[in-house]
C-alpha cells in the first residue's frame, strides 16, 4: 500500500508523487475508506482533489485506486463492461504512466479493478478489490435535493420516501421502473446508490468475497462494502426484487445468464446481442463456445 | 463507433494529435509567446488565476494557450496542477486599507478621502471597435502620478464610525477553513461561503448577483467601494518571530453596502457583502459581493425566498470545472444504462399495446 517514491512525469516544472496524489492526501483518502469499511454504506465526505481528468470521467473512482494502489498490484479497469473502452483506456494508461503499476484485461488476474458502471460477470474472489466510479452517490438525491435533509434521513434511517417513490412506480407502471443505480440496503442499516450500475448487477454485490469501494470525487463522498456484507435491493414481498433477462444469448460465446449490450447492425434493424463484459466473452470464445454470429460477423460488430 | 471499438489507444493519441494541430493553427504564423498572452491578455489571465486559485500569471498564460483560449478549460488545467502543490502554510491576511491603489471609486459619495481613481478602467470607453488595434500602431504612454504612502481609508470604516453599518464579523469557530482540505458541508458559515464564491464561475455568480436586482432577493446594494491594486502577502515564520513579506498580488476588492430594515436580531443599520478576487475582475467582484449578501439572509433573520440565497443551490453550483465536468460526461458511453432502460421501454410498450388489443377485442365488457 505504501510507496514514497517519486515518479518523475515529465523533466519541465511539474514532477509527480507515486500514483499521483501526494502522500499526506492518500493518508486522508485511506482515512475515509477505513470509515467508510467500518460503517457499510455510509457515505463519508473527504476533501476531494482535483483530478487531471475532468469530474464526471471518473475523478473519484481515479483518487480511490491512487490512494489504495502499491507498486506491486496489478489493476483492470473497465466502463461499461468492457476493457477498450476509451476513457478505460485513459485510465489504465493514467496509472501505467503514473504508477507504473502491471495493468491486465482478465478479471482474475486484477488485485485491484475500476469500474464505470458493470460489476465484472466472473465472480470476484477473496483480497481482490472493486473500484466503482460513482456520479450521485447520494440514493435519495432525487426525491429530496438538499444534503442537509438527506444526511438526517440517513442518521434517522428514515428511508419512508425511497418506498414511496418504488411503490408509486408499481402503481403508475406496473413496475419499479428504476432499472440501473437500483438502492440497497447495506447490513441491514444504509440505504445506498449501487452507482449506475444496471439493477442486473446488484445480486453481485451481496455477500462479495471481495471488498467494494466506491469514490465520488466531484461529490466528495466515500463508501464501501467490506467482504462478506449483506446486501439487499429494495422491493416489496407482493412486487419482489427481480434482475434484467435476456431472450438469447451472447450472439459470440452464446453465454447465458449475463449482461448483454445490444449492437445495431445495420439501419434496416438487424442487431446482435453481445457480452458487455469483454474479458469474459474473451475467455469464453477462448474456451471454445461459439455464438449463432461467432466468426464472421464479429468484423461487423467491431 | 467510438465505443466498444479495439483500437480505443490509436484513437485517444491521433485525438490528442489533432488537437494539439488545431491549438497551433497555421504554422506559417508566430507561435504566441506566454508573455504576449500575460500582457495583452491580462483580463482572461486574471479571470483563470482567481478561478483556477492559483497566483500565477506565468501560468495561467501557459493554461490559456493550452486550451486554445477557453478559459474554463485553461482554469482547470490550473486547478489540477495546484492541488498537487504542496502547502507549506497559511499567510497573514492581507490588508487591503494599506493597497497600493491603481483604481479606487465610490458610488456612495461624491468625493472622500483618497479621492475617486479611475484607473484603467472600460466604463467611460464607447464601444466602438477600434481599426486600428488590427494595425500595429504606436500606443500612448500613460501619465503615472505617484500617490504618498498614506492609507487609502476604506469607505465602510467611514460609516462604522457612526455604527451606521454592522461590524465586519468574527471568524466562526478557531481559524479559517480551507474547502480545498476539509470536505465542504452544509450550512457552511460565511468564511468557507466566501472562499468557494472567491473561485466560483463568474458567469453564474453574475446572473445571481442579477437576479437580486431583479427582486429576487432584493438587497438594495450600493457600491460603497470598489479598490484594484496591489498588496504585499506576508508569511507567519514561527523561528524568526515576526510575518515575512513573500510578495505583492494584485487584487479587487468590493464593499457593498445594502440596506437593512433591522429584525428581532439586529437593529436597523446597513449591512456588507464582501467580494474579493486575484487581478483585476470587478465584475467578478461585484456578483461575489451580491451574493455574498444575498447568501447570509439566515444570518440576518431575512426570509429565504430566491435562488441567490440557498446556499447549497448557490455554493454547490457555482463550481465550473464541477459543472463542466458533470455536465460534458453525458458524452461517455452509458450504452449499458441505457440499454436497461431500453428493456424497460420496450417491455411497458408492450403490456400497454396487449392491455388496449384486450379493449378493443372486447367492446361490450368495455362499456
Amino acid at each position: 500500500m505504501d510507496a514514497g517514491m517519486d515518479a518523475d512525469m515529465d523533466d519541465g516544472l511539474a514532477t509527480y508523487n507515486f500514483a499521483y496524489l501526494d502522500e499526506q492526501t492518500k493518508r486522508m483518502i485511506r482515512r475515509a475508506i477505513l470509515k467508510g469499511i467500518a460503517i457499510p454504506g455510509y457515505q463519508v465526505p473527504f476533501a476531494s482533489r482535483e483530478m487531471p481528468m475532468p469530474y464526471g470521467w471518473g475523478t473519484g473512482g481515479v483518487q480511490v485506486t491512487a490512494s489504495i494502489l502499491g507498486p506491486d498490484d496489478t489493476l483492470k479497469v473497465i466502463d461499461q463492461g468492457a476493457d477498450d473502452t476509451t476513457n478505460a483506456v485513459s485510465i489504465r494508461a493514467f496509472f501505467a504512466k503514473v504508477a507504473d503499476v502491471a495493468t491486465t484485461t482478465e478479471t482474475a488476474k486484477a488485485t485491484v479493478i475500476q469500474t464505470r458502471h458493470r460489476i465484472p460477470e466472473e465472480r470476484l474472489t477473496e483480497g481482490q478489490i472493486l473500484v466503482y466510479q460513482v456520479p450521485i452517490p447520494e440514493p435519495l438525491r432525487y426525491l429530496e435535493p438538499r444534503e442537509t435533509e438527506t444526511r438526517k434521513m440517513h442518521a434517522l434511517a428514515e428511508y419512508g420516501l425511497m418506498h414511496v417513490k418504488l411503490y408509486e412506480d408499481i402503481a403508475r407502471n406496473g413496475h419499479i421502473a428504476t432499472t440501473y443505480a437500483y438502492p440497497v440496503k447495506v447490513e441491514g442499516r444504509y440505504v445506498m446508490d449501487p452507482s449506475p450500475t444496471p439493477k442486473f448487477d446488484n445480486p453481485k454485490m451481496h455477500m462479495s468475497d471481495a471488498l467494494q469501494l466506491f469514490g465520488a470525487g466531484r461529490e466528495k463522498r466515500i463508501y464501501a462494502i467490506p467482504p462478506h456484507t449483506d446486501v439487499v435491493s429494495l422491493d416489496f414481498e407482493d412486487y419482489p426484487f427481480e434482475i434484467q433477462h435476456f431472450e438469447e444469448p451472447c450472439a459470440l460465446c452464446a453465454a447465458q445468464g449475463v449482461y448483454l449490450d445490444e449492437v445495431i447492425l445495420d439501419d434496416r434493424g438487424g442487431r446482435m446481442f453481445v457480452c458487455s463484459d469483454t474479458d469474459y466473452c474473451e475467455k469464453r470464445r477462448a474456451e471454445g463456445h461459439r455464438g449463432h454470429l461467432a466468426g464472421d460477423t464479429l468484423e461487423a460488430a467491431e | 463507433m467510438y465505443v466498444a471499438v479495439k483500437g480505443g489507444e490509436a484513437a485517444i493519441r491521433n485525438a490528442h494529435r489533432l488537437l494539439a494541430d488545431r491549438r497551433r493553427g497555421d504554422r506559417s504564423l508566430p507561435s504566441l509567446t506566454l508573455a504576449q498572452i500575460a500582457e495583452q491578455l491580462s483580463l482572461a489571465c486574471d479571470r483563470v488565476m482567481a478561478e483556477g486559485s492559483v497566483y500565477d500569471r506565468e501560468l495561467a498564460a501557459l493554461a490559456i494557450k493550452q486550451a486554445r483560449g477557453d478559459l474554463i478549460e485553461a482554469i482547470f488545467l490550473l486547478r489540477a496542477y495546484r492541488t498537487t502543490l504542496p502547502r507549506f502554510g497559511y499567510s497573514v491576511p492581507i490588508d487591503t486599507a494599506a493597497m497600493h491603489v491603481e483604481r479606487r471609486v465610490s458610488a456612495t459619495y461624491k468625493d472622500l478621502p483618497g479621492g475617486q481613481m479611475l484607473g484603467p478602467t472600460f466604463d467611460y470607453t464607447h464601444r466602438l471597435l477600434d481599426p486600428s488595434l488590427g494595425r500595429d500602431g504606436d500606443v500612448e504612454e500613460p501619465e503615472i502620478r505617484e500617490g504618498d504612502d498614506a492609507k487609502v481609508m476604506r469607505v465602510s470604516d467611514t460609516l462604522a464610525q457612526e455604527g451606521l453599518i454592522e461590524d465586519d464579523g468574527d471568524v466562526p469557530g478557531e481559524e479559517i477553513g480551507d474547502i480545498t482540505r476539509t470536505p465542504m458541508e452544509f450550512p457552511m458559515e460565511r468564511d468557507t461561503r466566501l472562499q468557494a464564491l472567491a473561485r466560483g464561475d463568474e458567469g453564474f455568480l453574475l446572473a445571481l448577483g442579477y437576479s437580486t436586482q431583479r427582486g429576487y432577493a432584493r438587497t438594495h446594494p450600493f457600491v460603497g467601494e470598489i479598490r484594484i491594486g496591489e498588496v504585499e502577502v506576508k508569511l507567519d515564520v514561527p523561528e524568526l518571530g515576526f510575518a515575512v513579506t513573500l510578495g505583492r498580488i494584485q487584487v479587487t476588492e468590493c464593499q457593498m453596502v445594502t440596506q437593512f430594515a433591522g429584525s428581532a436580531k439586529a437593529p436597523p443599520q446597513f449591512t456588507r457583502g464582501y467580494g474579493l478576487v486575484f487581478g483585476q475582475s470587478e465584475r467578478k467582484a461585484m456578483a461575489m459581493s451580491l451574493c455574498d449578501r444575498a447568501l447570509r439572509a439566515s444570518e440576518l433573520g431575512e426570509d429565504i425566498v430566491a435562488p441567490a440565497q440557498d446556499q447549497e443551490f448557490v455554493i454547490s453550483h457555482s463550481d465550473n470545472v464541477q459543472a463542466t465536468g458533470f455536465v460534458e460526461h453525458l458524452k461517455l458511453p452509458h450504452y449499458v444504462d441505457f440499454l436497461a432502460e431500453l428493456d424497460l421501454v420496450r417491455r411497458m410498450r408492450g403490456e400497454h399495446a396487449a392491455r388496449r388489443d384486450l379493449q378493443e377485442s372486447m367492446p361490450e365488457a368495455a362499456e
